[in-house]
């Protein structure tokens, strides 16, 4: 029997700004690379918590500074996030990161190392991230509308079946679900690369299409034309996506936007870690085809429920925001079903349409924001990779 | 319903994907269009391995590959329809 779209809830966190979290962290964010001792000491002395270690935050510059900083504030202003601790070496780049989160209306505590030293700083922090853990764990879950969910997606260790079963997946959820009111969010700017045309059409104006083409162009001119050594016909398709049957980069981009569906179409396109701000709908976002660097930037963005369809088994995780994985590849669902939350390999075998993987994904996703840990929180899986633009200074 | 040897997404696809493993020339495939659950037979000429495409049509040298209902690229070689299509005869239209 087809899910009934009508008036689904899921019971989880309205926050202070009215959007909807799925998990109750309170993270020890540190501003810098230097800044992870002492925000792991934090969370290792205040059980609760969770550090969010990263390898960046020194001597950037520019857009690639402006990044870093999105993503920081963007991390812990993320409705998963119940209330956040900022850790950095010096007190004014670690003021910009807490004073941004607290924009949300959350308790934010900043902390700086110079002067005081890990020791003392780890101190004061414990004791605040301690009243933190008090006040977050008495936050009772209420009955939220579904549709203020923000379900983002992005594919990993592709092969033809991902373009057959679990993308379509991803694809007839959006169909499903945006016209009820989410905000979704796909991206992987390289790997549309022979889809772009078709990609620009879904746009839902011209001006999004074009907005779109450009950040496409502006790869392709400043990524690969500078740093390529042959025409791509070596690494697009890859030699292991050639022995698993696909032939052309076309072919493999088609197969990665199935992930949007056959109606759905996107209302702007967003530079990395940028929130949607053009109301509830699809957004395209200028993102790594690399799968911890772009749901991290997803996450920073603002959502909260990832959708990771895959062939082969990538095994990626986030820390604040929970990675459902959707495969229909059988050997993978074989040799690895650890890691995978929807097996739609029926799709193949035609014991389940698109339209059923799509309702089981959607009860999926509401399982998950009701509280259900997926595969990979139950493996630990916890990869937060900043995108860097360039080098530091 | 038994489970089809080959899935083919939309229905203007010259192209399908074959789902099973160990497919052999001569099998006469089950064919399924995801898009409308709709089916039709068609017999391998050759052993194809699982996840590689097999030509609905006839195909000749020059003609475009519809896969999703889109252009993938275009025919360098011709393939009878139940031909193995892959990177000997199909090729990229952007380099």
């Amino acid at each position: 029997m087809p899910l009934d779209l009508t008036n689904l809830t899921v019971n989880a966190w309205r926050r202070e700004n009215d959007r909807v979290g799925v998990r109750n962290h309170v993270a020890i964010l540190p501003v810098d690379d230097i800044s992870n001792a002492a925000c792991e000491a934090v969370a290792n002395n205040i059980k609760g918590t969770m550090a969010l270690p990263h390898s960046y935050g020194r001597l950037q510059f520019g857009e690639d500074l402006e990044l870093h900083f999105r993503t920081m504030i963007g991390t812990g202003a993320n409705p998963n996030v119940a209330a956040c601790i900022v850790i950095g070496i010096e007190p004014e780049w670690t003021k910009v990161v807490a004073d941004g989160i607290r924009e949300t209306g959350k308790p934010v505590a900043e902390f700086s190392i110079e002067q005081n030293g890990d020791i003392a700083t780890i101190a004061a922090a414990s004791w605040k991230a301690k009243e933190f853990v008090h006040w977050a764990s008495e936050l009772q879950r209420e009955e939220c509308p579904m549709a203020d969910l923000w379900v983002s997606t992005k594919c990993g260790e592709s092969d033809t079946t991902t373009g057959l079963s679990s993308c379509p997946t991803v694809g007839n959820m959006y169909d499903k679900l945006l016209p009820t009111g989410i905000y979704g969010c796909f991206g992987e700017t390289s790997e549309i690369t022979g889809a772009e045309h078709i990609c620009e059409k879904r746009a839902t104006t011209p001006e999004a299409g074009e907005k779109f083409m450009k950040i496409f162009q502006a790869y392709q001119d400043d990524v690969i034309e500078p740093y390529k050594t042959s025409d791509l016909s070596d690494s697009q398709p890859t030699k292991g996506n050639i022995l698993g049957g696909l032939s052309t980069i076309e072919e493999k981009a088609l197969g990665n936007l199935e992930k949007i569906g056959r109606t759905s179409t996107y209302i702007d396109a967003l530079g990395p870690a940028e929130e949607p701000k053009k109301g509830r709908g699809l957004y395209f976002m200028d993102t790594s085809s690399a799968a911890a660097e772009c749901v991290t930037l997803m996450a920073a963005a603002g959502y909260v429920v990832h959708t990771f369809p895959t062939g082969q088994g990538n095994v990626i995780g986030n820390p604040i925001v929970p990675v459902i994985k959707i495969s229909g590849n059988p050997r993978t669902l074989r040799t690895m079903s650890e890691h995978i939350d929807v097996d739609v390999t029926g799709v193949l075998t035609r014991e389940m349409t698109i339209s059923e993987a799509g309702d089981a994904l959607i009860e999926m996703i509401r399982r998950t924001a009701n509280g259900r840990a997926t595969a990979a929180e139950a493996l630990g899986h916890k990869e937060f990779v900043m995108t860097k633009l360039y080098r530091s200074a | 319903m038994s489970k089809p040897h080959l899935l083919v997404h939309d229905e203007a696809d010259n192209v399908g994907v074959v789902v099973v493993e160990g497919l052999t020339a001569g099998t006469d495939m089950l064919c399924v269009v995801t898009h409308d659950n709709s089916d039709f037979r068609l017999t391998a000429n050759a052993d194809i391995p699982i996840g590689h495409k097999v030509a609905l049509n006839n195909l000749a040298a020059g003609d475009t590959i519809v896969k999703y209902g889109e252009d993938i690229g275009k025919m360098i070689g011709d393939a009878a329809r139940g031909d193995h299509v892959h990177v000997h005869n199909l090729k990229t239209k952007r380099w």
